[in-house]
Order: C-alpha cells, then structure tokens, then sequence
C-alpha cells in the first residue's frame, strides 16, 4: 500500500479552520508538463463574506496584542516554515517547475521576508511615529494604529508563489490588521500548505483567511465589500484591477495600486499603507 | 363630643357593622345615635385606618390563592382541568415528543432555499416580528431612549425599513420607554408596543407577592405586554399546581382597571426544562393558565432558543386552535443572532402554525443583536455589495 498515490484535495483556510468552499466547487491544478497535481476549493462569494466576518471579529484581538507579542508570533511562523522547507521547496518545483534551487531560494527568502516584518512589530512606532513639536505646553504624539481588515491578492509573478504571498501579508499582519488573502491562481497548492503552517504557528484564528479559486470572480465582491478598510491590489493586473479601484470608491476603504511596490518587495513604506497614524495632545504639568 | 371618643365611637360601631352584621339603624340605637351619626361614624372607621377592606378577589389574597391546588381559569375548565389532580392527569396524558423526529423535522426546515425575491420580504417581516431587547444590568433611561430611538427607525438611511413590533425592557425602564415612544406606541401593529420582563426576571426566584407587585407596577407604567418566567424548579420537581397558580395570578396582574389586559407571554426557559416532553407539558400548561405567548427563554440561560424546540412550541399552539380555534402566540428568544437564522424560524412558523401567524399579534423574535443583521442583509440587497457593522447604529 506504500506506493499508493493520495491525491490531495486542499481546501480553504477561514477563521482558523479549513472549510471547503460554501459552493462546494473545486477545480483541477496540474503541474507545468500538464500532468494532474491536486484538487483545490474554488471559492464563491459567501467564502469571501465568511472569511471578511472572520476577519473582522480577529481583528480586535490582534490589534490588541502586544507589539512584542506580535513579532513572537510572525517568528514562529518563519521557524514553522523552515522546519518544512524541504516540503515547500518539492511544491513549489511541482507547481510551478522551478529548479530545485530557485526554489530553496525562494523558500529561504520567504523565511527571511518573515523575520524581517517580525522585527518591525515593536520597532515600527519609533520610527513612524514621535513627538511632534507644538507651539503650547503640550506633548504632542503620533502613533501608528492598524486600520482593520485588509484584502490582498497574492502575485502570480515567477518565482513568487509563496515568496509573493508572504511579502502580501507579512505587512499587513505587523503592525495589527487581519486579512483576507487571494492565493494565486498559478500556485494555489503552495499557498494552502502555507496555510498549515499558519494554523500550526501561535496565529490567532482569523487573522488570516486564504482563498483559493478565480481572483476575478470573487475581488469584485471584496473589493465593494463596506466592511473591508483596505485592499492591496500588488497582484493584480489589468482590468480587474480597474474595476476593483472603481468599487472601491464606493467606500472609504484605502486602496494600494498596482505596482505600487514589487511583487516580492518587503518594505517600510509597505507597513506604512496599513497603519493610521492617531495623533494625541496631553498637557505637559497640571501645575 | 372630643375626637377621642369619636374614634372610639367609631370603632364600636366598625365592631357592630363588620363583625355583628348590624345595620346602621340597628346601631343607632345600640348607641344612641342617629343612623347618619353612624354611618358617619362608619365612614370615619374606614378613613382614618381603624377598618381595612380587602377584596378577596384580589389575587395576592389568601382566599384567591391558595397555597395549594389550583383554582382552574376559563380555559382549563373547558378542558376538564379543575383541580390538582386533573391538571396532572391532562399534562402527564399528553403524548411523548419524538426527539429524532423533531430533530430531523427542524433540520429539513434549515435546508428550504429562500430565492432572492423572497427573501427581500422575508428581511422586512423579521424586522416587524421583532421584540428589540435590552435586559442588562447597566441598561440606563438613555439606553432605553436609544433602544427605542432605533426600534421606530431602524435603518436611518433608509426609510423603506419597517419598524419593530416591541421593544422589551425591564419593569423600571417601562416608564422611559413608553415615554419616548410617545404617539408611537401601541400593540405591536398599531403602534410599537413595550414588553415587560416581570415575576423577578430571569430566574424566577423569588415569593409570589414580589412577582405579582412586579408585574403590577410594569403594567400600571404602560407595558403592554408581560414577559413572566415559570418556575423551573417547582415544575421539574412536580409541583405544576405551584406554577399553574402563579401563571394564573400574573394573568390576573395583568388586567387594567379599564377591563383589557396586558398580553402575557410565558417564558418557559427550555433550556432548564431539559427534555422534548418537559417542553410540551409546560406549553399546555401555561396556556392552560392563560398564557397569550408562549416563549422559549429568558436569553439569559444556554441553550436559549432552538429550532427543534420552537418547532415543538408551534406544533402544540397549532394543536391548541385544532382544539378550541384560539391562536396562542409563539416567541423564541435569545440565541437568533443572523438573519439566516431567523428566516428558518419563519419557515418553521409557516410550515407547522400557519401563515396566519407571520404576524406580530402571534409571533415575536426576542433578540437585540438580530436587528443588525437583518439591517446589513437589508443594504446589501438594495446596493449589491456587502455591508460592514460602520453601516448600522450601535445599540
């Protein structure tokens, strides 16, 4: 029975859990040479309603959690994912044919883009934020506070299919936000692998919601969606992306354009899309 | 004569005409005295406190309600149910609940599909189903205001939302609320009405006169409705003459000096009942005694509502209109928090009672965080895309 092939059929991650689709949908995925790989859920649109309410209701906990505690968290997941990246490296060559190099180069990366946001957690504030110089005797802070659920799309680009999905939601999780993300429709194995080790590190269920299917079904609906506060269109491209901008209007959600940043870029301005800045006046002496 | 001996004057002829049955000529002459000296004299009895008159119809009076048995309502007697032993006898006869059946019943009702156009009216029916509660401790007259504030306009941005049926307080808060309904209020069609919780709500724990003064004091406030609870103890230890009685007597609280009478909705806290059959039994037994509503529970106790168990509250108020042609109301409470939820309650409703009940004189939602969802589900159909809670006022 050793040499009896499973074929995985993987499914969503919401709220902590793996549910599969509302729908019941799955769809094929097939290696680079066409042969079949695995089964993956196809979302719908109540997926991405139940994964934007698990969101929100992990938000506040998140947000909440100390800055520290933050960055203790975002660590385990990149010791989580060194443990298996052997593991991860073999998908990433089956989904997408990589050389067993670029991959265990891309695995490595994602580990480092990981530890790299971990260390802004309580580092960011002092940065970002200060004591601002007012003309009264007042102290005068700024500090940075999340905005809440963000949308993201994870990039199809090469060499990107876990790499571009964790330099999308590393940002996003750092300074307190939750997030629904995209995974990409070339790699969407890698992503819900991805999705283990998130559920087996110390994140918070509903923190991160993964889906997987077809980004132009279900963005629309998250992107005029008036409960989501933010939407990082970094991997998405052409007209869906257009229409996900013009939804989005309809709403005061902040919306970060197209090639605002690289697919796999990790950056301090990318922290800064996903934090309001709070501004507090307090008296300097009561004498 | 001096004051002093009119007062004991007085009291001997309270003497002569209470206790010796003499008539106030007859006084006159004991005393020597004209019949108006004693009638005035009687009158005098009454006013300064040396003779009390207590009507023995009065419920909190001994003679009214005995300390056991029971004294059978209209509607127990039309069904036999005249004393202690009947009452036992009619409410241990009542067949067994299926619970597999039940259960599987209430499942297949959570698996109708509501099309979109349907679903539109299904939104705005819960709305007008709705009790809009508030029972915390901290509930405050501004929180009251608020409540009532949002029952008449639930969705400020759109006025197409139909208003609540009910909102429902506790007794120290009827006044606030009906006093800023003001000309809106009314029975929960007419007008939006104000429920009650009373009998020392939620647990019930407390001496009949307390329970009695509590509904008294919330109905002469202007609640229209009594949310009463039973007493689970006494009914799970047997004592269903105890809690006949106390329904009966919170039924007769409930009346006002103009002769209608606040509706009274009897809570049977399922939740501590423990069983399908426990269930039924109570149901009859509080419409026996003259519930109006029957109503799953105080949502101060898990499991609130369920379906199954709503949809065997349904089952028995049908039986009872097969019966006698009479609808009793139904009011699950607590728990209902999604609209999904609520539109399975209201096939569950049309299914088993009829559509005649979709109505707010026979069926009521008890629920505060509900109206929300209904209100986000709401937006959503009229814009198309979904709604977040920065869309909806906060209770």
């Amino acid at each position: 029975m050793s040499d009896m092939t499973i074929p995985k059929t993987y499914k969503l991650f919401v709220g902590g859990k793996f549910p599969r689709s509302e729908s019941g949908r799955t769809h094929a995925v097939n290696r680079p040479d066409g042969g079949f790989l695995a089964n993956v859920a196809t979302a719908s649109r109540k997926d991405a309603r139940d994964a934007v309410v698990a969101a929100r209701s992990a938000w506040s906990s998140w947000a909440g959690a100390t800055a520290y505690n933050r960055g203790q968290v975002l660590y385990r997941v990149a010791e989580m994912l060194e443990g298996r990246g052997a593991q991860f490296a073999q998908e990433i060559i089956d989904s997408t044919g990589a050389t067993p190099a670029a991959a265990k180069a891309e695995v490595r990366a994602a580990i480092d883009t990981l530890v790299w946001y971990a260390g802004w957690t309580d580092k960011f504030a002092q940065v970002f934020g200060g004591a601002n110089p007012v003309a009264g005797p007042f102290f005068n802070l700024t500090v940075p506070d999340s905005v809440g659920v963000a949308v993201a799309v994870a990039p199809n680009a090469e060499g990107s299919s876990l790499l571009g999905l964790v330099a999308s939601i590393a940002p996003i999780l750092t300074m307190g936000n939750s997030v629904v993300v995209l995974a990409s429709e070339s790699a969407p194995c890698v992503a819900m692998s991805f999705a283990e080790v998130l559920a087996t590190s110390d994140v918070p269920g509903g923190v991160v919601n993964i889906l997987t299917g077809n980004v132009a079904e279900i963005l629309p609906w998250l992107a005029s969606h008036a409960d989501v506060n933010s939407l990082d269109l970094t991997g998405v491209e052409g007209e869906v992306a257009v229409e996900a901008e013009r939804s989005a209007a309809e709403t005061l959600m902040r919306v970060i354009r197209p090639r605002t940043f690289g697919a796999t870029e990790k950056s301090f301005d990318r922290i800064a899309r996903f934090v309001e800045a709070k501004t507090v006046w307090h008296t300097k002496s009561l004498a | 004569m001096t004051e002093n001996s009119d007062s004991a004057l007085a009291l001997r002829a309270a003497r002569l005409y209470y206790d010796e049955g003499k008539t106030q000529d007859e006084i006159g002459e004991i005393l020597s005295i004209t019949r108006w000296k004693a009638g005035r004299l009687l009158a005098l009895a009454r006013e300064s406190g040396l003779v009390s008159i207590t009507i023995a119809n009065d419920a909190a009076s001994p003679a009214a309600a005995p300390s056991s048995g029971i004294i059978p309502t209209a509607r127990s007697r039309a069904h036999g149910v005249v004393d202690s032993a009947s009452l036992r006898a009619f409410v241990t006869a009542l067949p067994g609940v299926d619970a597999i059946g039940l259960e599987g019943r209430a499942a297949r009702i959570a698996t109708r599909s509501v099309k979109n156009e349907s679903k539109r009216e299904a939104l705005d029916t819960i709305i007008r189903l709705i009790d809009l509660t508030t029972l915390e401790g901290a509930d405050t007259p501004g929180k009251v205001r608020s409540l009532v504030q949002k029952a008449v306009v639930p969705d400020p941005a759109d006025p197409t939302a139909p208003r609540v049926a009910a909102v429902c307080v506790y007794p120290d808060m009827v006044e606030h609320a009906v006093a800023a309904l003001g000309d809106r209020a009314g029975d929960g069609l007419t007008g939006i009405g104000v429920a009650s919780v009373a009998t020392a709500f939620p647990s019930g724990r407390s001496i009949l006169e307390v329970k009695l003064a509590d509904t008294r004091y919330a109905v002469s406030k202007g609640a229209t409705e009594i949310d009463m609870v039973i007493d689970r103890g006494a009914f799970l230890a047997g004592d269903l003459d105890l809690v006949f009685r106390e329904i009966a007597a919170v039924r007769r609280a409930c009346e006002r000096p103009d002769g209608t009478h606040a509706h009274l909705k009897v809570i049977l806290e399922t939740g501590e009942l423990r069983t399908y059959d426990n269930i039924k039994r109570a149901s009859w037994l509080a419409i026996l005694a003259g519930a109006d509503f029957i109503k799953t529970s105080t949502g101060k106790v898990q499991p609130a509502a369920t379906l199954p168990t709503t949809v065997l509250m349904l089952e028995v108020v049908r039986d009872w209109f097969a019966l006698t042609g009479e609808r009793i109301g139904v009011k699950p409470a607590g728990g209902i928090r999604q609209s999904k939820d609520a539109i399975r309650y209201l096939v569950a409703v049309s299914e088993i009672a009829g559509d005649e009940w979709l109505h707010p004189y026979l069926f009521r939602f008890g629920a505060s965080s509900l109206l929300n969802d209904v209100l986000l589900q709401r937006q959503r159909m009229t814009s198309g895309h979904y709604s977040g809670a920065d869309y909806v006022t906060i209770d």
